[in-house]
């Protein structure tokens, strides 16, 4: 569907390494790595993007979280929750 | 008898005990007399509590005895002591209670002087209990002890489960919410319950379908995240024209005297619209970053399909929304009240409306060539206010010489015809006698901003035409523009008698609209595409011309020239169509023949607001920019009122 192309077209972006898409229970459903790598991300940043939630939600419940970016030395990951989704992506932002 | 003798006889006998004791044996199961009844009879007897000196209980006492005469003042001594003894009695008593009944007497004596004894060496370890040693007798007796029997008695334990959660605040907020939300679906459903038995299938229909649409492709759920996602991924790779378009003011203007620059920013392409040009741009009037760009193309031979494009800034590689039609799109206008519809007009006559909040590809409504299509393509169209049914309106100028307003009325496009753009003495004599009027052909035309019903009409001929809603057959005013076509017309946004016109002649002029002849005339050397007011200031406008060069000028600055004038697109290849400013930020798109658009940041002398005087307030708002321009007119009024 419509969604799907425009998953394609992250995947396809200059710079972009790996799409991951994970439920609410931090298994991925969709992904473009391989699966150890895979599971190792879901695991961790579904649990970094808790602990951010309930920060933002903490100081004001009435906020949520809309984005989530970490950059480091070697490329920036992005995640982008959802409702019951989250959507990460490992971008090498080329400078 | 009185001689007789008795004798009496002293012995040692008991007068009192038994002459005969008879006890039963059990050895020989018989009656047997004792031989021998006790005798004794005791008068008196008391319990001594002389001990012998030399024994060991003797001795203890004379040494405690000794000890005591050493120590403390007898007063306190005596004091405490009695304390003491009062409470050694009870404690004492109550030790030797299971025991000692004769030796009650004895026993509470000892004890006070054991007490007395004991008050000073009390930090020495606890004497004994005195005991009576010849009379002592410790009988201890316990009643049975009952065996003990355990029994017990367990009910079926309730089922249990582990529950575990956190109250944040923002959990007991999302309760609350939810709470309120049950309460308006409950609201809601008992205002369903009133309607038709129909509907309430339907909407029963309705509510299968979705839970099965939920059911069946859980991606479509990351819509929402995967377009944000898209937008970050590419303003990471788009990083620095991102800063540029917020941050960057080219600090190279101080040098440039008033000149200005613009500073190029994205580039927005589709590889669907490569062979098409840009034939319309606007931008969104609600959301400031959306524009939508229509793709036709100028050229008589070679027509084809035609596109709409909505792009975003924030995501310059790829459109959001697409929607294709069979013929080229000529011109575009977004609905000020209703952002999400719009009206194009296509090449072969036809005019549309598109909604932009439904999914299909396809207009919402189409007229046709029973609906009053126009015979030539539409070259603009443009919103109205609603009518007095509240139906949405929209006019169209197109080179059949109508101007036709479209309403749409229950889901159908009607048309009236407006005015009809007859070009003035030209009244041919056509066979049977009948009067022919030959039509101009209109190219542009815009809206008066508050009178609403002045409009300008620009025609393939080069007038202009002053026109009113109201009167269908004639025309306020004419103006003798251009030698060629009228490209646009555009009324000042601010100033509400002055307004500009474009043309393949090569001229830009500005017009008072009660005088005949031009204000000003600005001549860029090659055909103008397109020429756009500046929404900021009403002294700043820019045109594009088909050499591919932008002119941007500032007439409170410099009157004759243009304080930018840049390239582009590449000169031979490409030509460019369209600008258009963006009305919030410092932006002008500019579409260009190979269905390129191409945004650019107006550099500050550019944007130059006027200056303050010192102490006096700076006026913001139209009235400072009409005052501009009035000042500016005046200028060039003058002389031509003198001559």
């Amino acid at each position: 569907a419509e969604v799907e192309e425009t998953l394609k077209r992250i995947q396809a972006h200059k710079g972009v390494i790996a799409t991951i898409v994970v439920n609410a229970e931090g298994i991925p459903i969709r992904t473009t790595l391989d699966n150890s790598t895979t599971v190792q991300y879901a695991g961790l940043l579904h649990q970094l993007i808790m602990k951010a939630r309930s920060t933002v939600r903490d100081i004001d419940p009435q906020n949520d979280l809309t984005f989530l970016r970490i950059r480091s030395k070697k490329h920036e990951i992005m995640v982008a929750p959802d409702k019951e989704y989250l959507l990460i992506a490992i971008q090498n932002p080329c400078e | 008898e009185l001689k007789e003798e008795f004798t009496r006889i002293l012995t040692a006998n008991n007068p009192h005990a038994p002459q005969n004791i008879i006890r039963y044996s059990f050895k020989e199961r018989a009656y047997k007399p004792i031989s021998y009844v006790d005798q004794m009879a005791i008068h008196f007897s008391l319990n001594g509590n002389m001990i012998l000196k030399d024994s060991d209980e003797g001795r203890r006492q004379s040494i405690r005895l000794s000890t005591a005469a050493e120590k403390a003042p007898v007063e306190t001594s005596a004091v405490t002591s009695e304390e003491t003894e009062i409470k050694d009695e009870e404690s004492t008593g109550d030790t030797q209670a299971a025991g000692d009944e004769e030796a009650e007497g004895s026993g509470t004596a000892e004890v006070a002087e054991a007490a007395e004894a004991e008050e000073p060496p009390r930090p020495r370890a606890k004497e004994q209990k005195l005991a009576n040693q010849f009379n002592f007798i410790e009988r201890a007796s316990r009643t049975l002890n009952n065996p003990m029997r355990e029994r017990a008695c367990q009910s079926e334990p309730t089922p249990c489960k582990n529950f575990s959660a956190t109250a944040n605040q923002w959990e007991i907020y999302d309760a609350y919410v939810e709470e309120l939300q049950k309460m308006e679906r409950s609201k809601e459903k008992e205002k369903t319950k009133v309607q038709i038995a129909k509907r309430e299938e339907e909407k029963k229909k309705g509510r299968n379908l979705t839970s099965l649409e939920s059911q069946s492709d859980d991606i479509t759920k990351i819509s929402k995240a995967a377009k944000i996602m898209e937008r970050m991924v590419n303003q990471n790779t788009f990083d620095d024209i991102a800063q540029d378009f917020k941050y960057f003011e080219d600090a190279s203007d101080e040098y440039r005297d008033q000149q200005g620059t613009l500073l190029p920013l994205w580039k927005f392409q589709y590889d669907k619209t490569k062979r098409l040009a840009v034939t319309a741009i606007s931008w969104n009037p609600k959301y400031k970053d959306l524009f939508a760009v229509g793709y036709g193309s100028y050229d008589f031979m070679k027509q084809g399909q035609g596109m709409l494009l909505l792009y975003t800034m924030k995501n310059p590689s790829f459109p959001e929304y697409v929607f294709s039609s069979e013929s080229g799109i000529m011109c575009l206008d977004f609905h000020n009240d209703h952002p999400y519809l719009m009206a194009v007009g296509f090449y072969d006559g036809n005019v549309a409306i598109y909604n932009v909040k439904k999914a299909t590809s396809q207009p919402s409504y189409r007229s046709s060539a029973k609906s009053g299509k126009h015979t030539e393509p539409v070259w603009q169209v443009k919103w109205q206010k609603d009518d007095m049914d509240n139906n949405l309106n929209f006019f169209s100028v197109s080179s059949d010489g109508r101007i036709v307003s479209w309403t749409l009325v229950k889901n159908e496009l009607v048309h009236t015809d407006v005015i009809k753009l007859s070009v003035e003495g030209t009244t041919m004599q056509g066979p049977e006698g009948l009067q022919l009027q030959t039509l101009g052909c209109g190219t542009s035309f815009d809206f008066h901003k508050k009178i609403d019903y002045l409009f300008l009409v620009g025609t393939e001929e080069g007038k202009i035409y002053k026109c009113s809603k109201y009167y269908s057959s004639q025309f306020l005013d004419v103006f003798e523009a251009h030698h060629m076509a009228v490209d646009s017309v555009s009324w000042n946004p601010y100033h509400l008698k002055v307004f500009i016109s474009c043309s393949s002649d090569w001229t830009v002029k500005i017009w008072d609209h009660t005088i005949k002849t031009p204000m000003f005339i600005y001549d860029l050397n090659s055909a103008v595409g397109d020429v756009a007011w500046s929404p900021y200031s009403s002294t700043v406008f820019a045109a594009v011309t088909t050499d591919g060069k932008a002119h941007v000028f500032d007439l409170s600055i410099n009157k004759y020239e243009a304080l930018c004038t840049q390239l582009v697109v590449a000169k031979k290849k490409n030509k460019i169509t369209h600008i258009q400013f963006n009305p919030v930020y410092p932006v002008v798109i500019i579409g260009d023949e190979q269905g390129h658009v191409t945004s650019l940041k107006l550099s500050p002398n550019l944007r130059r607001m006027p200056k303050e005087k010192k102490g006096q307030e700076v006026k913001k708002g139209p009235e400072v920019e009409i005052a501009k321009l009035d000042k500016l007119l005046n200028l060039v009024r003058e002389p031509e009122s003198k001559a």
